[in-house]
């Protein structure tokens, strides 16, 4: 009796034990292997239609199962500030072959693909491929010729192009003004601040995507900064006509009445006056670091 | 009023079988079959196995289908579905379904019988109580033996009191207690009148319970009538026992006899018997008996297996 | 008619006791684990998913079940020698053999019905409220369902004048070739002649099309699929199975049992 209970508890002991060092040890090969970046293949098989094919008739699913997997990939690039995203087109060309019918792929390809680095994979052009492919399958969706028109003003800088993306969506009964609005304004005088915040407004507004809206409202946050401080430079211009020197420091201006008050960033921060009594950011502000990673 | 129609009729019934690489040979399993059964009789089909036997029930069954010749059972022909209606069969080692228990096979089969729902279970639970499976009859037969397999097959075969019943190898896997109880069925099927075909390498049985018999060797018929009639074809002779003190003397009767201790036996022909006493006397030997060998059917049996075996060797030696 | 209906209801019960059946509430059960992981992961397209992966399953599970049971319908019957009793019976070998259909069929009813109602539940779990056209996820599954006893049909055909093992792998090998029996339709080739396209073509339209009872990706994104397409098929599949059907009880009522 006692040796059989002995036997089992020796049993039960190495098994544990085992697994635990197990456990163990895959954490600091989890490790190693990184270093090494010895990664999981993303796409085994690089052929959308070859995957097509041997999906047999169980393709929407694994539509889903590759979106899926491009999100988790972009989750998993971004967090790291990696720059390269190269796999981002491969899986969402894959996702939407075998699901055409994937919108939610077709706009979040459109912002990932397209945003210069580090947000995005700075590839305009396969994002117009991406929104076309997604056009096709869905001609009345006019927040795809939102995402086109987006695409052409920021990142492939083509103001024609995108003027009449804004314009071709804006046919829609459903589309909101904006879009005619839009299209005018970036006709008439291309990229402006004004008219790029609008834009980053209106796909806030137009998204439930958590990755799209983040991406969203940090260009927009990179915009108010430039916006305010060239603002802020406005107004030091007009002291220094008022004064005729320079103001150093932003507490001179709001004696001049030409501030209600210390003007504040997104994160609450107040903007200083630096060298040459340009606006600048204060040094503790996180916005700093956020321009200063973002610089285009 | 005429002659009454057999119960079974075979004419010229014949199988074969492609065989080997391709198919390309033959071989014959059954033979140019010509034989009747009369209505009412126990007819018994003997042979060793793979003579035919079972080629020729399943012919009749329509279970595999004969190269060539006819067979009509009841005076119809065997394609005749309808005809099924009135006979039995009982399979040689038979299967059901596993996960059915003995009623519900019973039911299941006897739905295919034309008769009411009552009747049905009436006759199903008679049936069950006759082949000795009552108790048994609500478990699975995945838990049955081979012997209460066999059982159940028997109740299908006669629960719609068919008038004909066809039983191939009915005996197999049963004990001597159900072996009796079986042929007990088989004598009771008799006395109602009933057409009984079976086959079967267990000669003692056949001999107790057939009217005829028909042998089957080699896929051809060697032989059909009573049991007497078969085994009277050939006479063996006679047997004497003796009991002899001291050296046998170098003969060619002494050397042909089978000793044990101090007794012999040795096998004469009729004719040569009172020349073999004569010598048998003369030696000193003491007769303890005298008597008629009367052949079995095994024996005969066993002849026809050995001859045809012989000439198989012949054809073979022959190059043909 | 009779026969067909008492070896039908036989084949179900067998089935039924075969526990055949009780994957449907492991299948139910994972479906429901799968609901709540998925919400986790893929975002936008969760009731997506849950369809896809619901109607993949029934798919997959079904056409194991209509391959392998469908198979062993007769063969198994054939091998174990229950065949013989039964066929000593007054019942012809044809309807022995549509009996076995449908008692399948049956089966695989029962078994797609609740697995269906698992999606369903899955569904609920997920988005807690239902759309018009969720009903439609039904219309995928019955066309499923016609997709299967196609299958059923030709798994019996096949094992009627081959070995168990050898019916299985036309089974399958018919299954993939019909999945891509439209693609050979619209295949352009350019090295081969006309005659040669031109019997692909043909052989593209005798081959069974399942593609024609796929309407997974319709379905997975809340589209509407239409009664017509839904009555085409039933006849396609009805037609073809009475093709399928006659060939296989034409075979075997000329088949010797061993």
């Amino acid at each position: 009796m006692k040796k059989e209970l002995l036997a089992g508890i020796s049993v039960a002991a190495t098994v544990l034990l085992g697994l635990a060092a197990a456990w163990h040890l895959q954490e600091r090969l989890d490790v190693q292997r990184k270093a090494i970046h010895e990664e999981r293949d993303e796409m085994l098989v690089q052929s959308p239609k070859l995957i097509k094919a041997l999906s047999l008739e169980y393709a929407p699913l694994l539509g889903a199962v590759y979106w899926t997997r491009a999100v988790q990939y972009y989750g998993e690039k971004h967090h790291e500030r990696d720059m390269k995203l190269q796999l981002l087109w491969p899986l969402l060309d894959a996702a939407t072959t075998l699901d055409p019918k994937l919108l939610v792929a077709y706009r979040f390809g459109s912002t990932f693909l397209s945003d210069a680095p580090p947000r995005g994979a700075g590839r305009p052009d396969l994002a117009v491929k991406l929104l076309e492919r997604g056009l096709k399958e869905y001609p009345d969706e006019w927040h795809l010729y939102q995402d086109l028109g987006n695409v052409y003003y920021f990142d492939a800088k083509d103001y024609p192009k995108a003027a009449a993306a804004f314009a071709e969506g804006s046919k829609n009964p459903h589309a909101m003004i904006w879009m005619k609005v839009m299209a005018a304004k970036i006709a008439a005088d291309g990229e402006t601040p004004e008219t790029s915040y609008a834009l980053w407004m209106e796909v806030l507004n137009s998204t439930k995507d958590p990755d799209i809206k983040k991406n969203a409202e940090l260009h927009l946050r990179l915009l108010k900064t430039d916006l305010d401080i060239r603002e802020i430079d406005r107004l030091a211009n007009e002291y220094e006509k008022k004064t005729g020197h320079r103001a150093t420091r932003m507490s001179e201006l709001v004696q001049a009445g030409l501030l209600r008050g210390q003007p504040l960033d997104s994160a609450g921060y107040p903007y200083v006056l630096g060298e040459g009594g340009k606006a600048e950011l204060n040094l503790n502000s996180p916005l700093l670091e956020e321009k200063l990673l973002n610089k285009k | 009023m005429g002659m009454s129609t057999p119960a079974i009729e075979i004419d010229g019934l014949s199988k074969e079988y492609p065989f080997g690489f391709l198919n390309l040979k033959k071989k014959r399993s059954l033979e140019n079959l010509t034989m009747q059964v009369e209505t009412g009789e126990v007819f018994g089909f003997l042979g060793p196995n793979g003579a035919g036997k079972s080629t020729t029930i399943k012919l009749l069954m329509r279970l595999i289908f004969p190269t060539s010749g006819t067979a009509r059972i009841l005076g119809k022909s065997i394609d005749d579905v309808r005809m099924h209606e009135r006979i039995g069969y009982l399979p040689e080692q038979p299967y059901f379904y596993d996960y059915l228990t003995a009623t519900e096979v019973l039911e299941y089969f006897a739905r295919f019988h034309q008769m009411t729902a009552a009747d049905r279970h009436e006759r199903v639970a008679k049936i069950l109580k006759k082949v000795g499976l009552e108790t048994a009859k609500k478990i699975q037969l995945r838990k049955y033996s081979k012997g209460m397999l066999q059982r159940v097959g028997l109740a299908q075969a006669i629960l719609h009191d068919p008038e004909v019943v066809v039983l191939d190898e009915p005996m197999s896997g049963l004990d001597p207690l159900g072996r009796r109880e079986v042929r007990d069925i088989i004598l009771e099927l008799k006395r109602a009148g009933k057409t009984v075909l079976f086959s079967t390498h267990i000669l003692t049985d056949a001999e107790m319970l057939c009217d005829r018999v028909g042998v089957i060797v080699g896929g051809k018929l060697r032989g059909v009538g009573t049991p007497g009639e078969m085994v009277g074809i050939q006479t063996q002779g006679m047997e004497i026992l003796f009991e002899l003190h001291g050296e046998a003397k170098n003969t060619q009767l002494f050397s042909r006899a089978m000793k044990t201790g101090e007794r012999y036996r040795v096998q004469v022909p009729e004719s040569e018997l009172y020349g073999a006493l004569d010598e048998l006397k003369a030696a000193g030997a003491r007769i303890l008996s005298v008597a008629q060998i009367k052949p079995t059917l095994e024996e005969f049996f066993m002849n026809l297996v050995e001859a045809d075996r012989a000439q198989a060797n012949a054809i073979d030696v022959s190059g043909k | 008619m009779k026969n067909v209906l008492t070896v039908a209801t036989n084949t179900f019960r067998e089935a039924v006791r075969d526990r055949v059946l009780y994957n449907l509430v492991f299948f139910a059960l994972l479906m429901m684990g799968a609901a709540i992981l998925v919400g986790q992961i893929s975002i936008g397209i969760e009731a997506s998913v849950i369809v896809s992966l619901g109607l993949t399953a029934i798919s997959v599970v079904g056409l194991f079940i209509a391959i392998f049971i469908g198979v062993g319908l007769v063969s198994k019957e054939m091998d174990k020698r229950t065949l013989y009793a039964l066929l000593a019976k007054p019942v012809k070998r044809w309807e022995f053999l549509l009996g076995k259909f449908f008692g399948l069929v049956m089966t695989l009813t029962v078994n797609t019905a609740a697995m269906a109602a698992g999606l369903y539940l899955a569904l609920w779990t997920v988005k807690h409220s239902f759309e018009k056209s969720d009903v439609y996820i039904l219309a995928a599954v019955y066309l499923i369902l016609l997709k299967l006893a196609l299958i059923v049909g030709l798994a019996l055909l096949f094992s009627c004048f081959t070995t168990p093992f050898l019916a299985i792998l036309f089974s399958a090998g018919i299954y993939v070739a019909g999945v891509f029996a439209q693609n050979l339709r619209t295949m352009t080739v350019v090295d081969l002649n006309a005659s040669t396209m031109k019997m692909l073509r043909g052989i593209s339209y005798l081959l069974p099309n399942f593609e024609n009872f796929n309407v997974m990706g319709t379905v997975a994104h809340g589209g509407v699929v239409p009664g017509a397409l839904i009555l085409n098929a039933t006849l396609y599949a009805l037609v073809y199975c009475a093709v399928v059907l006659t060939g296989a009880a034409a075979i075997f009522s000329r088949r010797n049992l061993k």
